[in-house]
């Protein structure tokens, strides 16, 4: 690596984008990206759980009138969207921005501009989704939009074309960030890094980059046969010409099952950071936790038909997924027994994160435990389509994904920011979370089994749900409590949070020996990696948790040399991502918007240009 | 992809593969871009033979309310012209990466511009493919084989346009500084991309054109 | 073995210790000739067989079938030169490549244009 001083004309360019807006539209550093997804993913979490209370609300009794049928389709549709893909998977790539170059020990990712990229785009596509809420036309088939319900002839609106396009615009971002992603982690590790020493997290987030790169495209094929058949009358879901309707389904769900292990993979990873800190002991059985991930990734290409036991398949092809889809079950239950392992006997100390990532095992095993029982064909088809789906997937989505989740939040917020969050509040949050989300979701299974159909609109009383229904609607506003003690505790403690410092936690993996918020060329040199856990000692017993800081609230944080003191070369903030972003969008608007021919050409030459003025300017400063 | 002409800048520094990273990321995309087209061969073999009205690739089809006969739709010598193209253009590729490596900028310069000729070519193919299809009548609202048909070679015809700009751009850029051993890197991360798009076309031209 | 599985070991083997970068030795310009000349050769055996009376027989799918994936697998080999170059890459292609062939034989499975039993 080169040290000379930077070349003096570097110095000026790089004042305009230190601070304020410009800083933040132009950046290419991961940790702010990294932020600007957890920001954008948390808005979009509370976005999707107003519309889950306005259906809570409308399901809490029999008849219930606060809003229409077609406003409820809108509701469920987009609830289920932007959970999936604007609130968990974002929130999944904020980490991965956050902690991938720090947890391997690189100064950024492989293409810093195409980070950027990507969040702009998931941005736009986020934001074109929900326009649709403005004019009262929000997507209203389902977040799995089968055929042909998606189709012009059933689905006559603008609602659908909303979905389809936002979609696309998403699996363009979760694309370029998963090439980006895999390049950094196989081609970025600091010396020493071996891949069987790399932190969990960063394993589960390679995998599931994986999953990504392969899943996107099938539904980018699916949506892009949608767009065709509702934009230009092709015939690809039409009936009437012969068309098999069960082709989406597939489609969907040869996306939609690694999608599932997409949401959950990350959450896996930051709960096999957190329990071992907090435990106090190495994680139990390091290689078949790396193992069982790939396995469930594999496997999880083989079970998509488990989906849609109900179409008639035939004997053959459920027997083999209904096979597939009790083996995958293995390698899960060795990653719940295995973070068991790493409790037992360990010296637990209950901080807020420890409490969501145990939440995250106990809550989740239910939830596996359901999913296995729909694995069965037979007991598969007097659940599916009722209210216990409803009740699993919920208790995997919220009991395992976001507890995974908030306890990376509250694990890496120190890293992120400099500050600790509240504990108090935390726990608060903690235990409200965990009391409202299974007096919500619970009940479910009972009115599930009970025969209360999912996606119903309203039902009729005496058919013994409505006190399982007024439990769920309970339960739901507990869950909105507990985001707003969450939200506050975000938002202060970014400004008022005690002083960090490098470890708070005396955590044991590489990120945790660099200064909070790292500067942004990361590590001032480049470590070399000798064990797995590189702050605790190799020999004799780990130490004790230190106490965490609860002091400094209203001191500032530490300032640290810059690159150019240190000589080291980072990448010159561009805009020309966003415009690249902004082109696209605008190729898109056009074509949603009485398929303006003009706009779409205008949107992509915008797009063209940008890309060219991007790609043809070096990625740092010549020297 | 895109990333792929500049960011060599990043590339002096240390990686733990002793790789470069856009080689990496086009092999990662290739990869994807495999899944891309198995989804669309696989609607296509899907629907093989499910449309309700003509015309059909193999087989005459009359219509029965006008009496019209349309005649099979495919024209195999003219796919398999373009389809030698296409497979000549993979040698022009290799060969002009063999003189971006030795610094040889007379034949680089020729082989970039006649492997991308060699792809507009194929594409001119395609309109031409394309137009007479639509002339004889088949559409892409036309039946299943339509649809399925254009937008699975429409798509790979993307791909070539693609390709084709790069290679132009690469042209340029080699018109304007010569390329050298420092730039292999990058021409051979477009080949790579180039010869992919070649080999989904073996296997188009095998399951759209001659299977029956 | 999966995509993720599969390169793995591989990129382990390839000592993370600095390595030198490794230099990949490209095939030669004679090398190139003969595959362009072997490709013209399987193109036109291709076309031929589209042409002639095997076209109604059992054999017609799997000679071409069989054909097009000598092609594929040429051009991956050499023009891509897959053979000579770092293992990892075969990971990242071979993975995804073998899982996308078996979603494709599943798919016409299910949709019944494939069976098990001879029909």
């Amino acid at each position: 690596m080169a040290t000379t001083v930077a070349a003096p004309s570097v110095t000026g360019k790089a004042h305009k984008y230190e601070s304020g807006i410009w800083s933040w539209l132009a950046t290419t550093d991961h940790k702010r990206i990294g932020q600007l997804y957890m920001y954008t993913a948390i808005a979009w979490f509370v976005i999707g759980g107003i519309e889950a209370l306005f259906i809570r609300s409308q399901l809490y009794g029999p008849n219930g009138r606060l809003v229409s049928a077609d406003t409820y389709n809108q509701l469920f549709t987009m609830h289920g969207t932007t959970m999936i893909f604007m609130a968990i998977m974002p929130l999944s790539a904020a980490f991965f921005n956050l902690l991938i170059p720090l947890q391997i020990g690189a100064r950024d990712v492989a293409f810093p501009r195409l980070n950027a990229f990507s969040y702009w785009v998931f941005l736009a596509g986020s934001v074109f989704m929900n326009v649709s809420w403005l004019i009262h036309a929000a997507p209203d088939g389902g977040w799995f939009a089968y055929a042909p319900l998606n189709t012009r002839q059933f689905n006559p609106g603008v609602n659908m074309d909303f979905w389809v396009i936002g979609l696309q615009i998403l699996g363009l971002s979760s694309l370029a960030a998963g090439f980006n992603f895999v390049t950094t982690i196989i081609n970025m590790r600091a010396p020493g890094m071996h891949f069987m020493r790399m932190p969990v997290f960063t394993w589960a987030a390679f995998v599931t980059q994986f999953l990504i790169i392969l899943a996107f495209p099938i539904i980018t094929v699916a949506v892009t046969f949608l767009l065709f058949d509702r934009f230009f009358g092709t015939n690809f879901y039409e009936i009437a010409a012969g068309a098999d309707p069960l082709l989406w389904q597939h489609l969907f769900w040869l996306f939609g099952h690694p999608e599932v292990y997409i949401l959950i993979l990350p959450a896996f990873g930051l709960v096999s950071e957190v329990l071992p800190t907090f435990s106090r002991k190495p994680l139990f059985g390091y290689p078949v936790m790396v193992y069982s991930l790939i396995l469930i990734a594999f496997l999880g290409f083989g079970v998509w038909a488990h989906h849609m036991f109900a179409v008639g398949m035939g004997p053959v092809a459920d027997s083999i997924f209904s096979v597939t889809t009790m083996l995958i079950a293995i390698p899960t239950g060795v990653k719940i027994f295995n973070w068991l392992g790493t409790m037992w006997g360990g010296n637990l100390s209950f901080k807020t994160p420890m409490l969501f990532g145990i939440g995250l095992v106990g809550l989740f095993t239910i939830g596996g435990i359901s999913g296995v029982m729909h694995s069965s064909p037979p007991s598969d088809l007097m659940q599916t389509d009722s209210y216990f789906i409803v009740a699993h997937f919920h208790y995997v989505l919220f009991g395992g994904s976001m507890m995974g989740l908030f306890a990376g939040v509250y694990y890496y917020f120190p890293k992120m920011t400099g500050r600790m969050m509240s504990e108090p509040l935390g726990k608060w949050h903690f235990w409200l979370t965990f009391i409202g989300m299974n007096l919500a979701f619970f009940p479910m299974h009972f009115a599930g089994l009970n025969g209360m159909p999912r996606r119903i609109w309203s039902y009729d009383a005496n058919q013994g749900w409505d006190f399982d229904n007024h439990l769920s609607t309970y339960g739901a506003f507990i869950i909105a409590f507990a985001t707003a003690i969450f939200l506050y505790n975000f938002l202060r403690s970014r400004g008022h949070g005690a002083l960090a410092g490098n470890n708070p936690w005396d955590a044991p993996t590489i990120e945790w020996s660099m200064p909070s918020p790292p500067p942004d060329y990361n590590y001032a040199k480049i470590p070399t990696v000798t064990s797995r856990y590189p702050m605790w000692p190799q020999q004799g017993p780990t130490p004790l948790s230190p106490p965490v800081p609860t002091a400094g609230g209203d001191q500032p944080l530490p300032t640290y040399q810059t690159a150019e003191q240190l000589g080291i070369h980072m990448p010159t903030p561009t805009i020309k991502p966003l415009l690249a972003t902004m082109g696209l969008t605008l190729a898109f608007v056009g074509l949603i918007w009485h398929r303006q021919i003009p706009i779409i050409l205008l949107g992509g030459a915008i797009f063209i240009v940008s890309l060219y003025a991007w790609v043809l300017t070096p990625l740092e400063p010549e020297h | 992809m895109a990333t792929a002409v500049a960011e060599h800048h990043a590339e002096h520094h240390y990686t733990s593969t002793g790789l470069p990273h856009t080689k990496i990321a086009i092999w990662a995309f290739i990869g994807s871009e495999c899944f891309f087209f198995a989804s669309l061969i696989s609607t296509y073999l899907i629907y093989k033979g499910r449309s309700v009205v003509g015309p059909f690739p193999h087989t005459p089809w009359t219509d029965p309310s006008t009496g019209h006969v349309y005649h099979p739709i495919l024209n195999i010598p003219v796919t398999s012209t373009s389809t030698f193209v296409l497979l000549m253009s993979s040698l022009a590729m290799v060969l002009a990466h063999a003189a971006v490596e030795r610094s040889d900028h007379k034949w680089s310069r020729i082989w970039l511009l006649t492997t991308a000729a060699l792809g507009a070519t194929f594409l001119g193919f395609q309109a031409f493919e394309f137009t007479s299809f639509v002339h004889e009548g088949l559409k892409i609202t036309t039946n299943l084989f339509g649809s399925t048909f254009f937008i699975t070679t429409g798509f790979h015809g993307a791909h070539v346009t693609a390709g084709v700009l790069w290679l132009i751009t690469m042209y340029f850029i080699d018109k304007k500084r010569g390329l050298g051993p420092r730039d292999a890197v990058n021409v051979d991360v477009m080949a790579l991309y180039w010869h992919f798009v070649d080999v989904v076309w073996v296997a188009i031209f095998t399951f759209l054109y001659l299977l029956q | 073995m999966t995509a993720d599985h599969s390169h793995a070991p591989a990129s382990d083997a390839h000592e993370p210790h600095a390595p030198p970068h490794q230099e990949v030795h490209f095939p030669t310009w004679k090398t190139y000739r003969w595959v362009a000349l072997i490709l013209f050769v399987l193109t036109v055996a291709e076309v031929w067989i589209y042409y002639t009376p095997m076209k109604g027989t059992r054999l017609f799918a799997p000679a071409l079938i069989t054909l097009s994936v000598i092609k594929f697998t040429i051009v991956v080999m050499f023009y891509m030169h897959l053979k000579y170059d770092a293992k990892i890459f075969r990971g990242l292609f071979l993975g995804p490549l073998s899982i996308a062939i078996i979603v494709i034989i599943s798919l016409l499975f299910l949709f019944g244009h494939l069976s098990l039993h001879a029909t």
